[in-house]
């Protein structure tokens, strides 16, 4: 594809390296911690479900249990091993076994290390299989019964109680929705465990629970078969459970997934060394499990500004490029966000948002990018917000998007009800169709405002990537970079879930997951 | 179209003529597209009190759901001269008068603190109001000369909110709430003010709450000092908060 924004391709190599270069230096990082969610993902994938009495989850159990006696650094794997192996058990069995008090998992003696591996693989193989198997039961699908053309409408249900999101989300898919998304209840992000069965209450939201999604799945692959096309199921894959979700995820054939690696750092308060190192281990098995991971950088939109902070998006859509493709996830499945949320009333506002979306798509022509509809400048002047998102519509098609979030004209009212949902989709469709190859058509001018736009952006993220990669992604966080957020390095939750590992540490699903492992 | 013919007493909706009583409205039913919809659809307007009404539009939602456009005819009236609307009652100064009123009146720096408490993340309301950047237009406190703004984000348990008041000595303090579905706003707000009482500063501080779906009136009966609604800004919020301050004799605390 030709550039016609004119961009200068040595300051996107040069983006693209400093990027990396964070990216691989945040990475050292990683690799010598792991955190408590991240064991308890790991326990979900040898098989460890359910809960105890009071609704506590297992692999939580199991896993304050191996906190408790100082195990954390070994890993689950190294302490579930163990005790297969010496106590002949399941992982299941250890986990109730532990919950009964009848097992304390770190005073099991220790058995021969390469025992210990031989037992937990077997499990991590079988594990590692089946989501090998979703995968291509997805695949399946979208051979057979095909998908929506680009871009993918996307809409959001959120009701709180599952059954009542699953008839608005066959609903939706009826209206012509290609993606749903089942908007997670408020504060769900700072638990630090997963709900557990199907639930009925929630706020803004329904609980993101195993359950839940399985139900949804199966609902969404009914209304598919009815409607003669895939419908992709989204959920949120962020908050202090990261990895866990992304298990529960890979397990329940979900095929989008918000995760992001700074936005719980930045908006949710999560401590960044916590959020680091959870989205490596998540994005492994998102990109293991074929999921299509989108990120958070449109929020830095609702906090800061559309028009002089545009490059901060740019520059962390770099950065969670390097990060993705450090955890084996691939271009095609790197939905990188951005949003239209430039002033209306900004004098030619709107060329503006067609460079910078123009833009997003020359520099990742590959990504699926995510595009996110007005929200700030939503006023509950409902026919005022339709057009708004009519005109978002329009630059999305034109440059070639590929998620859209449809705009509500309700936005800033309520969480959508059945007809806004139907409006936003007539509303995308009609854009669509009527203006479906005017990319293709329309060129702009040579150092015309379009144009220059997205140079000086470019340039200022190169600028903003350059000090970064000197300051390290730590001290930029700290100083406030990224949405006018700051977030000190040992403050906000989770910090204490976070430990280095033991020379012993062992996980096996980064080896056979790492790379999609085709 | 002269105001004399309107008769206060017995206003109705105005489409193009005065008393048509004109009003356009949108519902879904849970039932199947068609024409018994469509007559569901007249009878229930019929209901809310609307003569003719017309469905102009009807679509199917799928599923047995039908989403329809109407007009009807207005039958009601509201006796507009006897109504009263508590409101913060006030004549607002912009940023530079607040700053000046600060300078010549309170003659030190202003405390305020806010957050979007309880399980609240949405924070597009407390930034627009505190942020130096402010919202369209309108500079948010940070920004403001004599005026010391803390922004603790979202989620801020109602405990932590009233440690660091405490903490600061804080003049004020600016609650936002915005995602408020099945009311789990008003059980929060109240229990910020018993925090306040039991700790014994609630007469020492301004207490204000914001957000789409809390006006003033709500505000003061669940005991804050003022609501503000959509369309506040900043210097809005900052006019009340000095006067407040020195009208109820705030200043040397």
């Amino acid at each position: 594809m030709k550039s016609k924004l004119n961009l200068d391709l040595k300051k996107i190599e040069s983006s693209r390296n400093s990027a990396k270069n964070i990216a691989l230096e945040t990475q050292k990082f990683i690799d010598k911690h792991t955190t408590i969610t991240v064991e308890r993902t790991v326990a979900r994938l040898l098989g460890v479900d359910g809960v105890d009495e009071i609704e506590k989850p297992l692999p939580n159990v199991l896993v304050d249990n191996i906190k408790e006696g100082g195990g954390l650094q070994q890993g689950a794997a190294f302490w579930i091993g163990n005790a297969m192996v010496q106590r002949e058990l399941t992982p299941q069995q250890i986990a109730e076994e532990v919950n009964k008090g009848d097992l304390d998992i770190t005073k099991v003696p220790i058995a021969d290390m390469d025992k210990i591996r031989e037992a937990v693989n077997s499990i991590a193989k079988d594990t590692v299989d089946k989501i090998k198997g979703i995968r291509e039961k997805r695949d399946d699908y979208l051979k057979n019964l095909g998908e929506g053309k680009k871009p993918y409408l996307y809409v959001i249900v959120a009701t709180g109680n599952i059954y009542e999101d699953i008839q608005q989300a066959q609903a939706g898919a009826h209206q012509g929705a290609d993606i749903v998304a089942v908007i997670r209840t408020t504060a769900q992000s700072l638990l630090d465990y997963v709900p557990y069965g199907a639930t009925t209450e929630g706020f803004g939201g329904t609980y993101a629970t195993q359950e839940n999604f399985r139900l949804m799945r199966e609902a969404l692959d009914k209304a598919g078969e009815e409607v003669g096309r895939y419908i992709r199921l989204c959920n949120y894959c962020s908050g202090l459970c990261m990895p866990e979700i992304a298990a529960m995820g890979a397990l329940e054939r979900l095929d989008v997934m918000l995760n992001d690696a700074l936005y719980g750092i930045l908006f949710r308060d999560i401590n960044m060394q916590r959020t680091l190192v959870d989205q490596f281990f998540s994005r492994i098995i998102n990109g293991f499990a074929g999921i299509m991971i989108n990120t958070g950088e449109d929020n830095y939109l609702t906090t800061a500004d559309a028009v002089e902070e545009a490059h901060t998006v740019l520059a962390s859509q770099f950065i969670n490029e390097q990060f993705a493709l450090l955890a084996g996830l691939k271009e095609e499945q790197m939905g990188l966000g951005h949003a239209f949320e430039i002033n209306p009333n900004v004098e030619n506002g709107f060329l503006m948002e067609l460079s910078q979306a123009q833009m997003a798509k020359e520099i990742f022509p590959n990504a699926p990018l995510k595009y996110m509809p007005p929200t700030k400048f939503m006023t509950g002047n409902i026919f005022k917000g339709h057009l708004q998102d009519a005109m978002f519509n329009l630059a999305s098609v034109w440059t070639g998007q590929t998620i859209q979030l449809l705009g509500m004209p309700t936005e800033a009212i309520h969480t959508p009800h059945l007809q806004d949902r139907m409006l936003a989709i007539e509303n995308a469709q009609y854009i669509f169709n009527n203006a479906r190859d005017i990319g293709d058509e329309v060129e702009f001018k040579k150092d015309g405002m379009i144009q220059k736009r997205a140079q000086q952006v470019l340039d200022e993220a190169e600028k903003m990537l350059k000090d970064i990669e000197q300051e390290g992604i730590f001290k930029t966080i700290e100083q406030g970079k990224f949405g006018g957020v700051k977030r000190p390095f040992t403050g906000g939750k989770g910090l204490d879930g976070v430990v280095e590992k033991d020379a012993s540490y062992f996980n096996p699903f980064i080896d056979m997951m790492l790379g999609g492992g085709k | 179209m002269s105001l004399e013919k309107v008769d206060l007493t017995k206003v109705k909706p105005y489409g193009d003529t005065l008393n048509d009583g004109k009003v356009q409205l949108s519902f879904t039913l849970p039932v199947p597209y068609g024409d018994e919809a469509n007559e569901a659809a007249k009878q229930l307007a019929k209901k809310m009190g609307f003569e003719e009404p017309s469905v102009v539009h009807s679509k199917d939602l799928g599923l047995g759901y039908t989403f329809f456009i109407m007009y009807g005819n207005c039958t009601h009236t509201v006796n507009y001269d006897i109504i009263e609307v508590p409101k913060v009652d006030m004549k607002f100064m912009d940023k530079y008068g607040v700053e000046d009123y600060i300078k010549e009146n309170i003659k030190r720096d202003v405390v305020i603190i806010g957050a979007c408490t309880g399980s609240d993340a949405h924070t597009v309301g407390i930034d627009a109001i505190m942020n130096m950047k402010g919202f369209d237009g309108h500079y948010g406190l940070e920004r403001y000369k004599g005026i010391e703004a803390y922004n603790l984000g979202s989620q801020v348990p109602n405990e932590e909110l009233v440690a660091k008041a405490v903490e600061l000595n804080a003049d004020a303090i600016l609650v936002s709430q915005v995602v408020t579905q099945k009311d789990v706003h008003i059980p929060n707000l109240t229990e910020l003010v018993e925090l306040l009482e039991a700790e014994g500063i609630r007469d020492k501080v301004v207490l204000v709450c914001g957000g789409p779906r809390l006006g003033h009136e709500l505000a003061q009966e669940l005991g804050y000092d003022a609501g503000f609604g959509p369309g506040s800004f900043a210097n809005h919020v900052a006019s009340f908060i000095v006067k407040q301050i020195v009208e109820r004799d705030l200043v040397n605390k």
